[in-house]
């Protein structure tokens, strides 16, 4: 897949708002499945665009919404993230919203089977798993997402509360990629989380790595992690193409 | 880890952004992943007037140690300066 056509659109979001989103498609015309990336708080940046284009190449559709766009339209990736931090950041009802309507977005597109999942890293991976708790989509993957089991601090302005009311509901398969040196996700609530999953009778595989912490993902961090990173693309890639296809 | 820990405080001054001097309403200061700085963690400083827009802002990400280092130079430096110029 290694043409494809990527650009910035607009969707009409939670409440009916336009909101800005980041569209990458395969440039072939087979029908396939979508993907909703889920930027981290810091921002609608290039590392995640990238992502969007990575998933364009392994067949995808893809888009990513700029969770932020209300706080500051138009602006740079880093200073919306500045802004819509000190606002106490994107609340999640409307994150649910935003992420249905890029859903039904990519559900509508010509090329679509029909099938979406989504993708989310460091505060984007809780999103994703809320959003597969709040609203149908066919596969979910959860890269690290801190308060899914467990609150965000007190003190934090940027207000987290953790999912466990919420995994009951959880609607499709969830692929979950931690690291063990990480503590927001810890181990143990990475294996609290498993529990409460097979409590519910969930379909999860969960993959955790060794020498890996938080973001190990991330190419421009030193926080990354060459190989979890690429063995947790061939799991992600392995997971969607059972789940999408 | 995202620590969402973010304090916010009104200030008075000026700061220098890329669009030159504006006036200074605002300080967020978290400590958080970096944009730029080569660390996990870093604690951000956003100097900012959010009434003239997103971009009105000044943004330094520190290392824990460098955060410190600034704490005690600008402790140092007010208790150096004569009592009646920083009441």
């Amino acid at each position: 897949m290694s043409s494809l056509i990527a650009q910035t659109i607009t969707i009409t979001g939670h409440g009916g708002d336009e909101i800005e989103a980041y569209e990458a498609r395969p440039a072939s015309g087979h029908r396939r499945g979508g993907m909703i990336v889920i930027h981290h708080l810091p921002g609608y940046d290039r590392a995640t665009k990238e992502i969007v284009r990575r998933f364009a190449e392994l067949g995808y559709d893809a888009v990513c919404p700029n969770l932020f766009h209300r706080e500051a339209p138009g602006a740079a990736a880093d200073d919306a993230a500045a802004t819509a931090r000190a606002k106490g950041g994107a609340p999640d009802d409307r994150v649910v919203g935003d992420m249905a309507a890029a859903a039904a977005h990519l559900r509508a597109l010509d090329s679509s089977n029909g099938k979406v999942g989504v993708i989310g890293f460091c505060s984007g991976g809780r999103q994703s798993v809320l959003v597969a708790c709040s609203t149908p989509v066919d596969a979910a993957i959860d890269c690290y997402g801190a308060f899914v089991i467990g609150d965000s601090p007190a003190e934090s302005q940027v207000k987290m509360t953790n999912l466990e009311a919420l995994l009951p509901n959880l609607g499709a398969p969830l692929l979950g990629l931690f690291g063990k040196d990480d503590q927001h996700p810890s181990p143990a609530e990475v294996e609290r989380l498993a529990e409460i999953l097979t409590a519910n009778g969930k379909d999860f595989e969960f993959h955790s790595y060794d020498g890996a912490g938080h973001a190990f993902f991330a190419v421009d961090r030193p926080a990354y992690r060459v190989e979890a990173a690429v063995d947790g693309w061939e799991k992600i890639t392995d997971f969607l193409n059972r789940k999408l296809s | 880890m995202c620590t969402y820990i973010t304090e916010t405080i009104g200030i008075a001054g000026s700061g220098k952004g890329a669009d030159g001097w504006f006036r200074l309403t605002d300080a967020t200061v978290y400590f958080d992943h970096p944009v730029h700085a080569m660390a996990d963690h870093t604690l951000n400083i956003n100097f900012a007037n959010p009434a003239k827009g997103a971009s009105s802002r000044v943004a330094v990400e520190l290392t824990a140690e460098s955060a410190r280092a600034l704490v005690a130079a600008i402790q140092s430096t007010l208790d150096a300066a004569p009592a009646d110029l920083t009441t």
